[in-house]
């Protein structure tokens, strides 16, 4: 009798954690010094959704995001699923060292949460939470992101505002400190999962070479942002 | 059986409410006269700093007790004492920045491969905080360490175990020349400090040097002086 009342207690008591709404304020900053981060999308879904995985193929929507900064694809996607969404927190570019903060109220059951904007000056590189699951305990909590491959397209470094889904090239040096005139640094993109990102390689000569890219502005080592999650 | 337990714990709780009774009963003028001033309470912390990187030797760590406040923050200009140890590795104007209670200077340069154990320590006032920084002699600007991070019940004999990574203070350009680097790579030709701030002026996290060895042929840096994140394991041990 008295077994049973307290299993069913704590029966009780795990799924009102696991899946109780939650209200969190989120920063995000961009630790890099020279890595524009176009606009951010934040979700918190449930544990069958997920924006990227590390080692499979990218959707088409993460393609999108991830060579031209298009978030409007996985937005969709989470919004399908009735995952809780923020999109474009920073209005516009979180520039190198900036931050930006917002709130996301959670419903039942939408228990992970993932963030992905994409890095320029890059072709298809990205900054990515993947399905972090939200303590259930108050708190503040901080974590750090590295930077990802979506394996979509080769990393030629050529600014050339190419920023559809297959069009080669990069979009942009949001920073106005990029070359031109670069002969290409690959024609290849020979690992097609989403991978660690290797770092940008740039060059020393912004008129030419092999990159448009600088090799003393334009490089980063992981982590390349901080998310600082209170849950309240 | 259940009965007889309560039974035991009744009993046992007995005597010790008489004798606290007692007690205070007893209390006597002499008991009052000896109190005593304390001793002073020292609080003391052995801080062990491990270079980890290949070639980048370290300036002389500091290491400071603070209740108070960062040393940096991303995003924000660098204060101009961490201005100087960035570029230049001098820790002395950090080591007296306002919100330190104790502060201390590593006896040297610490070698790739090579550990210093630092010890500071502060009387009748448990700190709350201990940063620490060191600058990577081989670059223009770049420096690692800790910022803040709480001693709070951090009892004696216990250690925290940690590693860093490395910023940028953002405050000279990285541009790796002969002339701008301080640490043996340029055998001393190089300048540290430097009031212009030609960089972005915020701190950052760095991105690693480029060297000539990979691609900036300007660069007096070779592959030697690369290095990637962690650059220092840290442990703090209180011993007092």
């Amino acid at each position: 009798m008295k077994i049973n009342t307290l299993m069913a207690g704590l029966t009780f008591a795990a799924t009102a954690l696991s899946s109780q709404a939650q209200q969190l304020d989120i920063t995000v900053t961009n630790l890099t010094q020279g890595i524009y981060y176009t606009p951010i999308l934040i979700g918190a879904h449930n544990a069958d959704t997920s924006l990227f995985s590390t080692g499979e193929m990218a959707s088409e929507s993460l393609q999108m995001m991830a060579e031209g900064g298009d978030i409007s694809g996985l937005s969709m996607m989470l919004s399908t699923a009735n995952a809780d969404v923020v999109e474009n927190p920073a209005e516009g570019l979180l520039a190198p060292t900036m931050t930006t903060t917002t709130t996301l109220d959670t419903t039942d059951g939408n228990m992970y949460l993932s963030l992905v904007a994409m890095m320029l000056p890059t072709n298809d590189g990205f900054v990515g939470l993947d399905s972090w699951m939200i303590p259930t305990e108050a708190g503040t909590y901080t974590l750090t992101l590295n930077a990802y491959d979506a394996g979509t397209e080769a990393n030629d470094e050529i600014i050339n505002g190419g920023g559809s889904p297959g069009v080669a090239g990069i979009p942009a040096a949001p920073g106005g400190d990029a070359g031109t005139g670069a002969m290409g640094v690959t024609m290849n993109e020979e690992n097609g999962y989403i991978h660690i990102h290797r770092g940008s390689l740039g060059d020393d000569d912004l008129a030419g070479g092999k990159s448009d890219l600088d090799n003393t502005v334009h490089r980063w080592l992981n982590p390349v942002a901080r998310i600082t999650v209170v849950v309240n | 059986m259940k009965r007889s337990i309560n039974n035991i714990a009744f009993v046992s709780l007995l005597p010790l409410a008489l004798l606290s009774g007692c007690n205070d009963n007893d209390s006597s003028p002499m008991e009052v006269e000896e109190v005593v001033i304390p001793e002073p309470v020292v609080y003391s912390y052995e801080v062990t700093v491990s270079n980890l990187t290949y070639g980048q030797p370290l300036s002389p760590v500091a290491v400071v007790l603070h209740d108070e406040g960062q040393f940096w923050q991303i995003g924000e200009s660098a204060s101009v004492a961490l201005e100087v140890l960035a570029e230049s590795g001098d820790n002395s104007s950090f080591l007296m920045e306002e919100n330190v209670l104790a502060g201390q200077s590593g006896t040297g340069i610490i070698m790739p491969g090579m550990s210093e154990t630092i010890e500071v320590s502060l009387t009748d006032n448990e700190p709350a905080l201990l940063s620490l920084a060191t600058m990577l002699v081989n670059t223009n600007d770049a420096f690692t360490g800790i910022n803040a991070i709480t001693l709070t019940n951090l009892p004696v004999g216990e250690s925290i175990s940690l590693t860093t990574r490395s910023y940028d203070a953002g405050t000279e350009k990285n541009s790796e020349l002969i002339s701008t680097i301080p640490g043996p790579a340029s055998s001393g030709a190089g300048e540290g400090f430097n009031e212009i701030r030609d960089d972005l002026d915020m701190v950052g996290m760095h991105a690693g040097v480029v060297s000539v060895d990979d691609g900036l042929s300007t660069s007096v840096l070779t592959q030697a002086h690369k290095f990637d994140n962690p650059t220092l394991h840290i442990t703090i041990n209180r011993t007092n």
